[in-house]
């Protein structure tokens, strides 16, 4: 293999470690911030929701993927498309309600939880919370409340990792961009 | 250096410096040993401007240079996390809480690399700016 390949895939390496750890660094400052796991989680969602709502914009010029007409639709987008797009990986989908507004992301792998081990003192730290408010942030842009929330947690024991997205209702109003 | 600013940026600036200190620290550690291999002190410095500039930034350091007696300023024509918030002197109060993290990583990195060091970023107008390292010898 030569060199300059090799640069390439240790350069990739290097990438998604360090995303890892900045994560990781983020969450245990956080920890130290907040005294509790309850607040720390509100917090990442909060943040979360403020990355979303500016990703959104970022996801939509870099895919050119055209308006969902359902939940289905945009369920698949964001499995196959956006989470492929920033981390690599595509949940799979299942769980569908009957009514079709509810679903799970089920993933195999977390990267942002490579190499991390949840202490015992922090049993009711959702560690990958950020996520559920990118997810509801971005969305909350295209029109779409949802509640997004973990239901299974590799972190924590589980065999995989299982993100539960509930569509709420369509927005109707033009807010200008959302910040909390 | 001087720090702008209510003394709470202070505090804050070097809880960013501290975190990305540790996440250098960290990425150090899981480098393969091969790639480690310098000769001397200046390699290290270009594997910065190189190698972790380019998996950090997907770019690389404009130039580096150095007085061969330890000091060493990086400079960064377009950094990354500065291109998105203005251009000029708009915003140049704020530009330190985007560049400690920055300094830290570079500073845990070193650290690893068995270099201690002290590492600073100034910026004149955005979105250039210049880091400083200057190595500490005991």
């Amino acid at each position: 293999m030569s060199r300059q390949a090799n640069r390439g895939t240790e350069s990739k390496k290097m990438s998604s470690e360090l995303f890892t750890l900045t994560y990781g660094a983020l969450v245990t400052q956080l920890c130290k911030d907040y005294e509790n796991d309850e607040d720390v989680n509100k917090q990442l969602d909060k943040m979360g929701y403020n990355i979303g709502v500016r990703l959104i914009e970022d996801f939509l010029a870099r895919s050119n993927v055209g308006k969902c007409h359902d939940f289905r639709e945009t369920a698949d987008v964001i499995a196959k498309v956006a989470f492929k797009m920033y981390l690599g990986i595509t949940p799979s989908i299942t769980n569908w309600s009957p009514a079709g507004d509810e679903f799970s992301l089920i993933m195999e792998n977390n990267p942002l939880v490579d190499f991390v081990e949840l202490p015992d003192s922090h049993s009711s730290l959702i560690y990958s919370n950020l996520l559920c408010g990118v997810l509801r942030g971005a969305l909350e842009m295209v029109q779409m409340a949802v509640e997004a929330k973990f239901v299974q947690d590799a972190l924590k024991g589980d065999g995989v990792t299982e993100i539960r997205m509930r569509f709420i209702r369509r927005i109707e109003d033009n807010l200008p961009v959302g910040e909390e | 250096m001087p720090q702008p600013g209510p003394p709470g940026q202070k505090t804050s600036l070097l809880v960013l410096e501290g975190m990305g200190f540790r996440v250098g620290q960290a990425l150090g550690e899981r480098l393969p040993r091969e790639m480690l291999a310098f000769r001397e002190e200046l390699d290290v410095l270009k594997f910065l401007c190189k190698d972790l500039w380019g998996a950090v930034f997907q770019k690389q350091m404009d130039s580096l240079r150095t007085n061969h007696q330890g000091t060493y300023v990086l400079q960064d024509s377009s950094f990354p996390l500065l291109v998105r918030m203005g251009s000029g002197l708009q915003y140049l109060e704020e530009a330190p809480k985007f560049l400690a993290f920055t300094c830290g990583l570079l500073r845990g990195t070193l650290s690893t690399l068995g270099i201690k060091s002290l590492v600073t970023a100034s910026v004149a107008a955005l979105p250039a700016c210049k880091f400083q390292v200057v190595i500490q010898r005991s």
